[in-house]
């Protein structure tokens, strides 16, 4: 779909000014061929979308059907002046930026070994991709019980006289680490499609050029990696914006360690309150897509599959 | 082929029953396959979905019911999660889609409020009424109760106690703050001093915080569930978890335990006190039989000298779904199942405390339960929590003030707490 405004000077370009009939009714074809799984997108991602946009403008508590009523933005005043949702939201914040920090450097450590081992390279692969592998809810109960005294080796051998998860800091500590251990592997996996994309000539080019290990890399692997590090900086960003599963196991948000997916989840799940509830879904929305632009725009990151010419 | 194995279901002996069933089963789902059409599995029009917590030995009291109806109804146990919240959240997302798959419902005490005023369940009247009403216990009847009128039959109630070890005090504490000074002694003395407390951010925390307001003659919410009360008991209440908090006889997980958490504390015979349910005490007998001898059960610690305390009723009742399409044969099945009879087998079997008074007296329930005086006594001077369409919502807000309890600033957070129940009761603000 998104292709039609780029198609259009490629037309142009062969030579003929205008479209033929043959390429008209090709594209006419196109479109049919793809308004079915078009119309199920629009179904199901757009509907449940504009019917959130739809709610969040209601005062809507399934306790209270009797006294559902239009709002306006008073939803959005009530979430945006209370202290719990700024507090999940720097939550947030700070769980994505640690993370997706320190998982790039992990990452690109793990994914230059990756690259160049020789012996075992497919075990290496294999091995540091288990993590990633493992269901989040499940590795979150490892960690949870790892970190509670008496029944946790970790609890027992760092912290023998607390209890890491029942203090805020410590507890944002362990969620971080939770969300690092399980997703370096796939920072890793996209940062070594990258290197991938880094000609060996270059370098060795570089290498007689005089460079040493450490200017090669800044100066030749990562501008060729950029496109692959921008994708992999944002797709985490946006995974790690959403953190829920690890919370809700380690923690339930106790000891104000909500995020905000938890905090939206607690409002329209458990409160049944779907006017604030929607709100906050709404909003979470609109950050993910903030945060997409920033880094299409900004930083220029592609879309994955398309060449350079799709950045603009 | 739908109606035949139904048919086949009422009559036949057990065994031929599950058979035929199961291959009604597969047909059902064959035919929901092939043709795209609302499909009830094996259904016949005189069954009834029960949809129950998971409790061991319920399935037989579920058994004895259809053997007593002869056929006029045939009860179906479905059980829901494990955890509360789970078990809430599946019953409310059903109802709210109007499902008709449902027709008796397990309600935790605290949620009767919320379904009733939801439109979700259906008022017990005239005679469904007096049976629900005759000979049970006034404290988890008023759990079942909003604005006036019984939403729901109480299936089995619960209160805390406090357990002790004799070998380590000869007499139980009286009030809160002895049992503090006591077990500090006893840290001082080298001995097991630990005052095992579910401290964890959830629902627990608000039954703390409740039966301490109530023993100190206060209430946090109005009787109307409208208006937040949160007196001067509050503040005393507050100063209670705060000084068990910061007294250092808990132990350092205290504040993520949850009722099991702490039994397991108990068992390790780390504790002196433990402030939890009655199930501890067959689990304690089976595990550790040695400790279990030295173990004894009082009323919870008051607030205040001389005045007993109000243990905060828990417990469930069973109530019948707005959109079950049998209400008639629901009302007789959840009836049969509270029964006394099947409240006394629950009672041995599965260790829940009944509803009916006269059970207690029985003498096979009192060899199951030497503490059953205790529980009586305080279920009869019970703390209930308020009814309220925002239970959830309230327990939320309580539990994240009271959580950690060493932090708690008596009366700022008495002056937050008001402020915030008042939000969740008005369903306005935001759940932490």
């Amino acid at each position: 779909m998104v292709q039609t405004s780029q198609a259009e000077p490629v037309a142009v370009s062969d030579g003929k000014g205008a479209i033929s009939e043959g390429k008209k009714a090709e594209r006419k074809l196109g479109w049919l061929l793809c308004a079915p799984a078009a119309l199920v997108m629009i179904a199901v991602t757009g509907w449940p979308i504009l019917y959130a946009l739809w709610l969040s403008f209601q005062r809507f508590d399934l306790k209270y059907p009797d006294q559902r009523e239009f709002v306006g933005l008073d939803n959005y005043l009530t979430v945006l002046g209370n202290g719990y949702w700024w507090s999940a939201f720097w939550v947030t914040v700070l769980v994505t930026a640690v993370s997706v920090a320190i998982e790039f450097a992990l990452g690109m450590g793990l994914a230059l070994i990756m690259h160049r081992a020789l012996v075992g390279r497919g075990l290496v692969r294999t091995v540091s991709l288990i993590p990633y592998g493992i269901v989040t809810v499940v590795a979150a109960f490892s960690w949870r019980y790892a970190w509670t005294p008496d029944t946790g080796y970790l609890a027992n051998a760092i912290t023998p006289d607390g209890a890491p998860l029942t203090e805020h800091a410590s507890a944002l500590a362990i969620v971080i680490v939770a969300e690092i251990w399980k997703t370096t592997p796939f920072m890793a996996l996209l940062l070594m499609a990258g290197l991938a994309l880094v000609p060996d000539d270059l370098l060795k080019a570089a290498a007689m050029d005089g460079a040493g290990p450490w200017q090669r890399f800044v100066k030749v692997m990562l501008p060729m990696m950029k496109p692959a590090i921008l994708v992999a900086l944002l797709f985490r960003t946006l995974d790690a914006f959403r953190v829920f599963d690890n919370i809700v196991v380690l923690t339930s948000g106790a000891q104000d360690t909500s995020s905000v997916s938890v905090l939206a989840y607690n409002n329209l799940i458990k409160g049944l309150n779907l006017g604030i509830g929607s709100t906050m879904s709404v909003l979470i929305f609109i950050a993910v897509a903030l945060i997409a632009w920033i880094f299409v725009k900004l930083f220029g990151a592609a879309a994955p599959g398309s060449d350079d010419k799709g950045r603009r | 082929m739908l109606g035949r194995g139904c048919d086949q279901q009422l009559g036949g002996p057990t065994v031929r029953v599950r058979r035929t069933r199961r291959a009604a089963v597969l047909g059902a789902s064959l035919v929901c396959a092939s043709v795209l059409t609302a499909c009830v599995p094996a259904s016949g029009a005189n069954t009834v979905n029960l949809y129950s917590a998971p409790e061991e030995n319920l399935q037989q009291n579920v058994d004895r019911c259809n053997a007593q109806a002869g056929g006029r109804y045939q009860i179906v146990y479905h059980k829901l999660p494990r955890d509360a919240d789970g078990q809430r959240e599946q019953m409310v997302r059903r109802l709210a889609a109007g499902d008709t798959g449902m027709d008796i419902l397990y309600l935790d005490v605290t949620w009767t409020g919320e379904f009733a005023e939801a439109n979700w369940i259906r008022e017990w009247t005239g005679e469904n009424k007096a049976d629900a009403a005759r000979g049970t216990l006034q404290g988890p009847l008023e759990t079942a109760t909003w604005q006036g009128k019984l939403y729901a039959a109480p299936k089995n109630t619960n209160v805390q106690l406090l357990w002790y070890r004799k070998d380590l005090v000869p007499e139980p504490p009286k009030t809160w703050a002895e049992m503090i000074s006591t077990a500090q002694r006893l840290k001082q003395e080298g001995k097991p001093h630990w005052i095992s407390f579910t401290g964890a951010q959830y629902e627990g925390l608000y039954v703390h915080f409740n039966t301490l307001v109530q023993s100190a003659g206060g209430q946090l919410i109005s009787d109307d569930g409208k208006r937040a009360v949160v007196d001067a008991s509050a503040v005393q209440a507050l100063q209670a978890l705060r000084d068990l908090g910061t007294a250092g006889v808990t132990s350092a997980s205290m504040n993520n335990a949850k009722e099991d958490d702490a039994r397991q504390e108990f068992e390790t015979g780390q504790s002196a006190f433990e402030v939890n349910w009655p199930f501890v005490y067959p689990s304690m007998q089976e595990k550790k039989p040695d400790l279990a001898r030295n173990v004894g059960w009082a009323r919870l610690p008051g607030l205040l000298p001389g005045v007993p305390s109000k243990s905060t009723i828990g417990g469930a009742n069973y109530a019948i779904s707005s959109y079950s399409t049998k209400p008639d044969l629901a009302f007789d099945a959840a009836k049969c199942l509270r029964s006394p009879e099947n409240q006394k087998f629950s009672a041995i079997k599965d260790g829940v405390p009944p509803t009916i008074e006269s059970v207690y007296s029985d003498p096979e329930v009192a060899a199951e339960y030497p503490m059953r005086d205790t529980i009586l006594e305080a279920l009869k001077d019970p703390g209930v929590r308020s009814v309220t369409p925002a239970a959830q919502n309230v327990s939320t807000v309580l539990s994240n003030m009271l959580s950690p309890i060493a932090e708690i600033d008596p009366q700022r957070t008495a002056d937050r707490m008001r402020t915030e129940v008042q939000n969740a009761l008005d369903s306005k603000g935001v759940m932490p």
